[in-house]
């Protein structure tokens, strides 16, 4: 939480500074007002005071209020600005941390988790700051102030306020241990039965298919009743505090009167009125004292919620980056269009095997090369390591003849056209989310769009939508077919412009047909890219200048398809389980 | 008697100068509550206690500043006379008599309203659990699981809560307002009016900041969600965003939208903060006008002073519960809201009863044997039929493969099959009988189903595969995990079987698509579906996927939906299917031969 504040400029300290000194304001004008009360109420008492007495006191009474008043409505505003700009901050410095974690960073963090963490949690802690900023400082201060100007009236008096407070706190503090851990409980609860009904929704096909609806209905019917009983015992416990808050301050009244009976009973008669309006006056500032713990306590009853947030927010802050950015960012040899690993291993940072190991091979300008092999054999990570998303655990990955650890990441990413697995697409009209990025060539131009469209066969579908290249894709892209959105997202690739293409099995979502068209028109368009692909189709990635195949890691096989065919165990494998042998031989 | 901030502490929960959110607006505010209290049925007398504790607690916190000013009177009365302790005794236990009583009687409240509340929102989380399963699936198909998931929880949390809050204080609230005036006018009518005159004018100027700031706590709602919608966009497309360089875009549009949050929370958080020092004004000013007011009287001797202590008192009474008030009427909006919501889900139109349907195919009796007949089915939404006119025999023991483009319809016919939809017209048959006669659950128990999308739950491997099942034994399991070939798998798992499968494990799409086939091996169903069961495969587990599911599907009338083409060649029958017609059907060599769409398809696979 502290580490949090740390993100308050210069400005908004200041800011806190001038709210201190407003709220120090606030509260003296605030314990000023029992002086005049008292004075009134003496007034009030004796005989032959005058009017205009009381109404001047009544006067700078209500100077004090509107004086209190214009001082708050102040510190609201600045506290108000204090913990917005606060949140922008936070939410800003998150941001780019996050747009800066490597790939399995982000994975282990989840990406819904570290959404929620840039929003809900963010306004979590601004909420704390906004309360909290206030009652925070004004608490303490009422505290002692009005302590000090009540020590000196009487010793009954503030033994019977002594004692409120401690009753008061007590029974907060037993309540807030009770229930505090509880919290954690419940949050896990809504969780859990968050889970389970989301399970029942997303397979809802299954359920019905296996006639587990009972099932289903019991496991939730389990979790919702734990939730409940946990949410009734933490409700009952706290509905204790609110009557005795009520007792509390109504018997420190009582108390206070009743003590002040007795002692002006025996005060001598002089101080007999001075004591009638002392009394008056500390039980005002007796309520004042219970009135700021109270505030307090409350303060204590928001924290562990926002503590958890700001130990959210921090766990992200404080990953280091691990893909630290390189100086180069001009041409610095000739070579144009290549790839070159050199015995490069990879592993998880946090894991234990190695997904890569030894990996060696070099793309010349112009290559085709794909890889296959089996799920986890490694070829998504392998290519995520031309772009960054991972560094090698050991030896060096090379584009166009420079490691690419020492190039700016801006611009090797202008050299290169990626296409992920699962299409992503952007709230954002068609033809914008084909002309995505900047490529350092200038604006993408609209000619540029349209033939990228054309090559990626999405002219078709696209100019039969109801706006054509205007059309508004969808949050998520639930408007097109996962066939569509691939085909977008790999003209947005192809208006790019790039050296090196990079599919990371971006065409399993197409059909065969429509597979071998791209491909085809994509070697016609690009004329010299140099194209790397990873796929599961053996029809994909067959007349590839280069197949590397890949099992658990290691490169088990290079070369052509036909060559492949006969000196290659693994891939022969992977070619007979989609292909019969007389269509492998027809070829 | 002071200058406390709120002398009566804020029922329930804790009060304070909290944000006070927008009232989400209820279409059909007096529908929704009326709905509400009928739903509340089984809680009536709960209710109807706790309203009463309510109105009697109230009515004692008004009836003690009369004592306090009796017991001022007496004590003031002491300045100048001997002091009647004996009184000042008797008086203090009647005052604090009914304070006890009062907190007692609040506690007690509060206590039945959390019970009600609880037991209520529980029961609303049930009724909506039973009722996603007795929805039809078209209904899936129109509404976002965020959407429901956001009911269960959300809602049901916000009815709980604000009806907790709201309902005791709506009562306690209003009987300290209508009591306090009534008392105030009995005591004095012309401090009365003072006191009524004072608070107003402070209301009216809290009221109009009320209803201004509610337009900023709408504007901070929207930019908060435009801010959220594009952060979820780009942590969900990273990878791209940072390859084609759109990261100073991102950072520029989110600038844009951050800055708009900070102005909107800036003000909402503002006005919603003015509250507190406002009441306090109102508070102070009402006492230095009852002060006055009451000086004025008191030097005229028309009233003592203590009716002064009693004002003071009876303002901040009477000041309190118009913004509890206010506060629960918002409240209540919001309950309103969320209730219509919910309602609105529990009322949906569930699937055709099937209480009169008596016919039952036993499982061991069904030989395999599947006719649709002239099936025409047509999504509600579509405006063309997606199943047209479709006919076709599937006999014992074969191996019926669809195949076609995506759109074609091939998910629909497997969905018409397990009466997840019912046909527009014409008929399905098993077993010579119209699944029309069957109870959805009868049809169900006679299918398994492999699914594309694999779906495990958090729990064991065992529990997964198991599922539903009853008395399935370890061994058995193992057996089947060896079946499919997951034996590896599981010895790599640090508790085997009993290993809880959790979101972030890794296992692969692969395993995960083996897990559900196991778990399909087990329920031993006359009819086997298998619905693009393996494109999240790579081709060599597919091979091993496939051992498993030939070994299945041996002896099982099977539908097998597939876009590699390689798994269905050895299919007894293959469906073409287009636009939602059969355009050609037969074995793969039958159709090669025909060179038609089929044999076309087919070729594709191996053209660059």
């Amino acid at each position: 939480m502290i580490k949090l504040l740390k993100n308050l400029g210069k400005k908004e300290w200041l800011l806190i500074l001038v709210s201190l000194i407003l709220i120090i304001a606030q509260v003296w004008l605030e314990l000023k007002m029992p002086d005049y009360m008292s004075e009134i109420t003496v007034l009030v008492q004796t005989k032959g005071s005058q009017m205009s007495e009381i109404l001047k006191n009544g006067a700078y009474m209500m100077g004090c209020a509107l004086g209190s008043l214009i001082s708050a409505v102040i510190v609201g505003y600045l506290v108000s600005t204090i913990s917005a700009t606060l949140s922008l901050k936070i939410r800003k410095k998150l941001f780019t941390k996050v747009e800066n974690l490597a790939m399995h960073e982000i994975k282990s963090f989840s990406t819904s988790s570290l959404i929620t963490r840039t929003t809900n949690d963010i306004t979590q802690i601004q909420m704390l700051v906004a309360m909290g900023l206030q009652l925070m400082i004004k608490a303490p201060i009422t505290v002692v102030w009005a302590i000090t100007k009540i020590l000196n009236k009487s010793w009954q008096w503030s033994a019977v306020t002594a004692v409120a407070v401690t009753v008061l706190l007590g029974v907060i503090a037993t309540i807030i241990s009770i229930v505090s851990s509880k919290f954690k409980i419940v949050q896990k609860l809504i969780d859990k039965i968050n889970g389970v009904t989301r399970e029942n929704l997303t397979g809802i096909r299954v359920v019905r298919a296996f006639n587990a609806e009972k099932y289903q209905e019991n496991k939730f019917e389990a979790v919702n009743e734990k939730l409940t009983n946990q949410q009734l015992f933490n409700q009952k416990v706290l509905a204790v505090l609110s009557p005795v808050m009520y007792l509390v301050m109504y018997a420190i009244t009582l108390a206070i009167y009743i003590v002040g009976a007795y002692l002006i009973k025996d005060a001598g008669f002089a101080d007999k009125i001075v004591l009638f309006g002392d009394m008056v006056v500390f039980s005002s500032y007796a309520m004042q004292v219970i009135m700021a713990f109270l505030m307090l306590a409350m303060i204590f009853m928001m924290l562990p919620r926002a503590q958890v947030s700001a130990n959210r927010i921090n766990e992200v802050l404080e990953t280091e980056i691990t893909i630290k950015d390189g100086k180069i960012d001009t041409d610095t040899t000739n070579e144009k269009g290549t790839v070159e690993f050199r015995n490069v291993d990879f592993k998880y940072p946090d894991g234990d095997d190695y997904l890569l190991k030894n990996i060696s091979f070099k793309v010349n300008k112009g290559e085709t090369v794909a890889f296959i092999g089996s799920t986890g054999s490694g070829k998504s990570s392998l290519i995520n390591l031309i772009p960054r998303f991972y560094d090698t655990t050991n030896g060096e990955v090379f584009v166009d003849g420079v490691n690419v650890k020492e190039y700016k990441q801006e611009f090797l990413h202008n050299k290169l056209g990626y296409v992920s697995q699962r299409a992503v697409l952007f709230n954002d009209s068609v033809i914008n989310n084909v002309a995505y990025g900047e490529n350092g060539q200038g604006q993408i131009t609209e000619e540029n769009v349209k033939k990228a469209i054309e090559v990626a066969q999405a002219k078709d579908f696209i100019e039969k939508m109801d706006d054509g290249y205007q059309t508004h894709i969808s949050q998520g892209g639930t408007n097109v077919s996962g066939g569509q959105k691939q085909r977008i997202s790999i003209a947005r690739a192809i208006a790019r412009n790039p050296e090196i293409y990079i599919f990371d099995d971006s065409f399993s979502a197409l059909d065969y047909k429509t597979d071998s068209i791209v491909r085809k028109e994509l070697k016609k368009y690009t004329n010299g890219a140099t194209i790397l692909i990873v796929a599961q189709r053996i029809g994909t990635i067959m007349n590839a200048d280069k197949i590397i195949v890949l099992d658990e890691g290691k490169i088990v096989g290079m070369g052509k398809h036909k060559e492949l065919l006969q000196i290659c165990e693994v891939y022969k494998q992977i070619a007979l389980s989609q292909l019969s042998e007389e269509e492998l031989k027809n070829e | 008697m002071n200058n406390d901030r709120t002398n009566r502490p804020p029922r329930g929960r804790f009060g304070g100068p909290g944000m006070s959110a927008p009232a989400e607006k209820a279409k059909d505010f007096k529908g929704a509550i009326k709905r509400l209290f009928s739903e509340l049925k089984g809680f009536r007398l709960l209710i109807l206690v706790a309203l009463v504790l309510a109105i009697f607690g109230s009515i004692l916190s008004i009836m003690s500043p009369n004592r306090l000013a009796d017991l001022t009177n007496e004590i003031s009365a002491g300045l100048t006379a001997e002091m009647n302790m004996d009184k000042i005794k008797s008086i203090s236990i009647f005052i604090a008599g009914p304070y006890i009583f009062s907190a007692l009687f609040t506690f007690i409240q509060s206590i039945c309203m959390t019970h009600v509340a609880n037991k209520f929102a529980q029961m609303l989380r049930s009724r909506i659990s039973v009722k996603i399963n007795k929805l039809p699936l078209k209904y899936y198909d129109k509404n976002s699981i965020g959407d429901i998931l956001s009911r269960v929880t959300n809602d049901v949390d916000t009815i709980a809560q604000s009806m907790h809050q709201s309902l005791a204080t709506l009562v306690s609230s209003t009987t300290l307002f209508i009591g306090t005036i009534i008392m105030m006018f009995y005591t004095n009518w012309v401090m009365a009016i003072t006191a009524i005159l004072a608070s107003f004018i402070g209301f009216v100027l809290m009221f109009l900041i009320l209803s201004k700031s509610q337009k900023y706590f709408v504007a901070r709602q929207e930019e908060l969600g435009a801010l959220n919608g594009h952060i979820e966009e780009i942590y969900s497309g990273l990878n791209v965003v940072k390859v084609y360089n759109g990261m100073k875009k991102a950072d520029e549009e989110f600038d844009k939208l951050n800055k708009k949050v900070y102005e909107a929370n800036r003000k909402s958080q503002f006005l919603s903060g003015l509250m507190q020092p406002i009441m306090n004004f109102i508070g102070n000013f009402g006492y230095v006008a009852v002060c006055i007011v009451g000086a004025l009287l008191t030097m005229n001797n028309i009233i003592s002073f203590g009716v002064i202590v009693a004002f003071i008192v009876y303002v901040r009474l009477f000041t309190s519960p118009l913004s509890q008030i206010a506060q629960a009427m918002t409240s209540l909006q919001t309950t309103a809201a969320a209730s219509e919501r919910v309602f609105e889900f529990v009322d949906e139109e569930e699937m055709a009863d099937e209480s009169n349907l008596t016919k039952k195919l036993d499982k061991k009796d069904v030989k395999g044997t599947v006719e649709f007949q002239n099936v025409v089915f047509k999504y509600d939404d579509n405006d063309k039929p997606t199943i047209n006119n479709f006919s076709t025999i599937a006999k014992p023991g074969q191996k019926v493969a669809i195949v076609g483009p995506t759109g074609a319809g091939k998910t629909t016919l497997v969905n018409l099959l397990m009466k997840f939809y019912d046909i527009n017209s014409g008929d399905i048959k098993i077993e010579g009988v119209s699944i029309k006669e069957l109870t959805r659950e009868n049809v169900h128990s006679l299918f398994t189903m492999v699914l594309q999308d694999t779906w495990l739950f958090d729990g064991t491997v065992k529990e997964n595969i198991v599922y539903n099942n009853k008395n399935i034994s370890d061994e058995q399991v193992e057996k089947v995990c060896k079946t499919v070939g997951l034996e590896h798998f599981i010895k790599t798992l640090p508790k085997g079987i009993h290993t809880v499968l959790s979101d972030n494990d890794s296992v692969s799409a692969g395993q995960k698509q083996l897990l559900t086939i196991a778990r399909g091996i087990l329920q031993d169903t006359p009819f086997l579906i298998l619905d693009e069961a393996t494109s999240n495969v790579d081709t060599r587990t597919e091979e091993l996927v496939q051992k498993a599911m030939d070994k299945l599907t041996e002896g099982r009338t099977s539908f097998i939906i597939a876009h590699r083409l390689s798994t269905i060649k050895n299919a007894d029958l293959i469906l073409v299917v287009r636009d939602g017609n059969i355009v050609e059907q037969g074995n793969h060599e039958q159709l090669m031969e025909k060179k038609g769409f089929y044999a076309d398809l087919y070729n594709s696979q191996f053209e660059l």
